[in-house]
């Protein structure tokens, strides 16, 4: 049997990328990426949703603990977590800054007009500006921020009420108790 | 009673599969007829079998037996019959039944028409394929069993998903199934030829109609996903580079990388390395492409977890075909011997680059896939998904790659010079020239002009190389010319058909991604709005009722410099048992362009919201892409490369 480079490059190149992957499934992917937690929050000037001329940016978040919610109108599974999101804003649980990303201004609107609008403000994110600083994976995703403007917590999929309970409002209170 | 001869079905294609994966290659080692015999009788038991159990669990599910779980889950009485039956590929377990059976389908096709493969070649890659069997119907039968019982059993089913009850979706994954599994053919055929250690011209010609039929199947399986998606979604885009659509993007470079490396392979015996790495991978980003639409890893990583079973056995599948495929390279690559050389203005040149592009675009599309796996491996460092990712990475590939498709057929194997193509490519500069000077004078684009220009540039060498062929305007004689052109292999055609695809296709692509027009607003009957020079009015809303939605059909008339050139009609449906709503977009199919309108939501108060779209020759990219189809299937059927086989 003989073994030449040449025969041996490909496998290599397939088990280096078997093993990223292999690291990567490993990775509960709603558990926090180290990289972006207790840095402030990207600095951003984006449109709102729901007043082209206006924009937002981080002075939004000035001395509240906020909920930072990316979403789509494209994204099924944003369908599935609006519902909770609504009944946070109806107990003003936390104000919510929303962020419509890689959408149109029309399909947002219509979007939030069908199921109701929980967020204070609707920041716009068609070309994924503040979403690629954010390293956002995919909708919906979730970040908390703290009083200071500081991202504290990552959370990725839909919220349910459940993991509103028991995981993201324990963390939420603490943070209020921040001084 | 018929679920279970389904049932049983199965077990006797794994068990039948089992033999065929060790009985063929043990003969074909031992030189025993007999046993290499068997390969082509198990290949066809199976067929039957698959057949008959996939038969079963059609018939389960048009009498809507709800005694069977999965028909319960994706079933109702009240779907109309083509859903019932197209419900029996629309899930997981079903699908997955699809595949082993159009598995069976190519299995059976190889002793049906491969008679004149060498016997010892032929039981080798049949039993690769029951290797490929084994997995997937174990993998049905321990995890995904599409014929479980339910009890007690319910009166009706779940499924009548009103989204999901479309012609598009129905017809849709087996034309991406017959691409995806004929790559297993490639693979198959790649390691029989590592462990006979015979990789050669002949071999190349053998392989080539597998790969072409696979290849164009594959080709109308993701075109016909892109026209869904155009006319159903309802935004008018027609390519979103979204995960699902690129997994089934990726084997397609491969495979059109590959279909051209066995053009080398097989007139000049050079390359041989390369054909054999890029069947393998073929196959494996198939593999990559069923899973990921019906294992979710990639829309959500969260089903890892839920069905841990499936997951770990796909992974481990996966390893095992493509680690085993590349375990093979490395202990046999040293048999493969290394064809003449050729330099790098040679058409064996042209080919390797082609090659060598058609492999960057693959990565390029798969890094912009798959990075959140291997981004959350490696942390630091982000990349951006979605568009811009894809035009700034993507894009300038193909370019290239278009650039050197102009030249390549034109250049002679083995040697050629830059000087014998300086006065095409003189020419071709001045084409590119005029009409990316006409184009920017209409459309007011560089880019948009400069792509234009390349796709006529392309259409040009490809008509130059396909003249050259038939002696066009070199002998004078106009009858000569006509005699050669009735003369060409296929394969002159379908080289033909294939690249004006890809020209006309580029046309379509930068037409749409420079000047399609789009405009929403709220509008009261006799309102307007003007797109692209188009104005829509809307004339009509008229509720109706059908047998299980209400609808709202509004009229918008389209007229251009006061002359009508429309009536669309797009209707809102609301499904009230599912609490739905729907949207059938109004759509004016022409030539030139496309008028798209949808009507939301509103009343005659406030109005309606009205999106309005201009899509320039975006019909061009399917036709384009249909035509790239038509070419695979022409090429099979070329003759003169089955006649020096048997020479």
């Amino acid at each position: 049997m003989k073994l030449t480079w040449k025969g041996i490059i490909p496998l290599v190149v397939f088990l280096a990328l078997g093993i990223a992957f292999a690291i990567g499934l490993t990775k509960d992917p709603s558990k926090l990426p180290s990289q972006m937690i207790n840095r402030p929050f990207p600095d951003f000037s984006l449109p709102d949703l729901l007043d082209m001329d206006a924009t937002i940016d981080q002075s939004y978040f000035d001395g509240q603990v906020t909920l930072v919610n990316i979403f789509g109108s494209w994204c099924v599974a944003c369908d599935q977590e609006h519902p909770v999101l609504m009944k946070l804003a109806r107990n003003n649980e936390i104000p919510i800054l929303g962020v419509d990303w890689r959408d149109t201004v029309e399909k947002g609107r219509r979007w939030l007009a069908r199921g109701g609008n929980p967020y204070t403000r609707v920041v716009f994110d068609a070309d994924s500006m503040l979403a690629i600083d954010l390293g956002v994976t995919g909708a919906p995703e979730s970040f908390i921020v703290d009083k200071q403007g500081n991202i504290r917590y990552k959370f990725i999929g839909p919220i349910s009420e459940k993991i509103w309970r028991d995981e993201l409002k324990p963390f939420v209170l603490m943070l209020e108790a921040e001084q | 009673m018929i679920a279970e001869i389904g049932q049983i079905a199965l077990i006797l294609a794994f068990l039948i599969a089992v033999a065929q994966s060790v009985l063929p290659m043990v003969g074909a080692h031992k030189a025993d007829a007999r046993l290499m015999a068997f390969g082509d009788k198990a290949a066809l038991a199976q067929f039957i079998l698959l057949g008959v159990s996939f038969i079963a669990l059609t018939i389960v599910f048009v009498q809507s037996d709800f005694s069977v779980k999965l028909v319960t889950v994706n079933s109702h009485t009240d779907k109309p019959l083509l859903y019932k039956i197209s419900g029996v590929w629309g899930n997981h377990e079903g699908s997955m039944l699809l595949w082993v059976l159009i598995l069976g389908i190519y299995g059976a096709l190889v002793p049906i028409y491969g008679k004149n493969l060498p016997a010892g070649l032929k039981a080798r890659a049949l039993s690769v394929q029951g290797m490929i069997s084994v997995g997937f119907l174990g993998f049905i039968l321990f995890t995904s069993n599409p014929f479980l019982r339910l009890n007690p059993v319910p009166i009706n089913g779940q499924g009548l998903n009103p989204l999901l009850q479309d012609p598009g979706l129905a017809f849709h994954p087996p034309f991406l199934y017959l691409g995806y599994v004929g790559f297993s053919m490639a693979f198959s055929f790649s390691v029989a030829a590592l462990i006979e250690g015979r990789v050669d011209a002949v071999w190349a010609r053998w392989l080539r109609p597998w790969v072409l039929l696979a290849w164009s199947f594959l080709t109308i399986g993701i075109t016909m996903g892109s026209i869904w998606a155009y006319y159903e979604l309802g935004w008018g885009g027609w390519w979103m580079w979204d995960p699902v659509e690129n997994v089934s993007f990726l084997p397609w470079l491969v495979g059109t990388a590959l279909l051209h490396s066995i053009l080398v392979l097989g007139k000049r015996h050079a390359m041989a390395h390369w054909t054999i790495l890029l069947g393998i991978t073929a196959f494996s980003l198939s593999l990559v492409g069923t899973f990921v639409v019906r294992s979710g890893v990639l829309t959500s990583v969260h089903s890892f977890a839920v069905d841990p079973a499936r997951g770990v056995y796909i992974l481990a599948l996966l390893l095992l075909a493509t680690g085993g495929g590349l375990v093979m390279f490395a202990l046999r690559a040293h048999t493969l011997r290394g064809g003449p050389g050729f330099t790098l203005v040679s058409k064996e040149g042209g080919l390797l680059l082609n090659n060598l592009l058609l492999v960057t675009a693959t990565f390029t599309v798969f890094l912009g896939t798959f990075y959140p796996l291997l981004i959350e491996a490696f942390t630091d460092g982000k990349i951006s998904v979605g568009e811009p990712y894809f035009d700034r990475t993507f894009a300038p590939v193909m370019i290239v790659l278009i650039a050197f498709m102009g030249v390549g057929p034109l250049v002679k194997w083995r040697k050629d010079s830059w000087q014998s193509l300086r006065p095409h490519l003189l020419k071709s500069l001045l084409l590119v020239l005029v009409i990316s000077g006409l184009t920017w004078w209409l459309g007011k684009s560089v880019l948009g002009a400069l792509s234009i220009g390349v796709a006529a540039y392309l259409a040009y060498s490809t008509l130059v190389a396909f003249g050259r062929k038939i002696k066009f305007g070199q002998t004078g004689s106009m009858a000569g010319s006509m005699k050669l052109l009735r003369a060409q292999p296929a394969a002159v055609w379908g080289f033909l058909l294939g690249h004006m695809g890809i020209a006309i296709c580029v046309v379509g692509i930068t037409a749409m991604s420079v000047w399609a027009g789009d405009s929403a607003k709220v509008m009261k009957l006799g309102e307007s709005m003007t797109v692209s020079g188009y104005e829509f009015t809307l004339t009509n809303m008229t509720p109706g009722a059908e047998r299980n939605f209400q609808k709202m059909v509004g009229e918008v008339e389209v007229t251009k410099q006061g002359r009508k050139v429309a009536t669309l009609k797009s209707a809102r449906r609301f499904y009230q048992v599912r609490d739905m709503i729907t949207t059938e977009a109004g759509i004016q199919v022409r030539p030139m362009r496309n008028l798209y309108v949808g009507v939301g939501e509103g009343d005659a108060e406030k109005g309606w919201v009205v999106r309005a779209y201009v899509h320039p020759m975006v019909n061009w990219i399917w036709l384009g892409a249909l035509m790239i189809a038509l070419a695979g299937f022409v090429s099979i059927l070329d003759r003169g490369q089955k006649r020096e086989v048997s020479s």
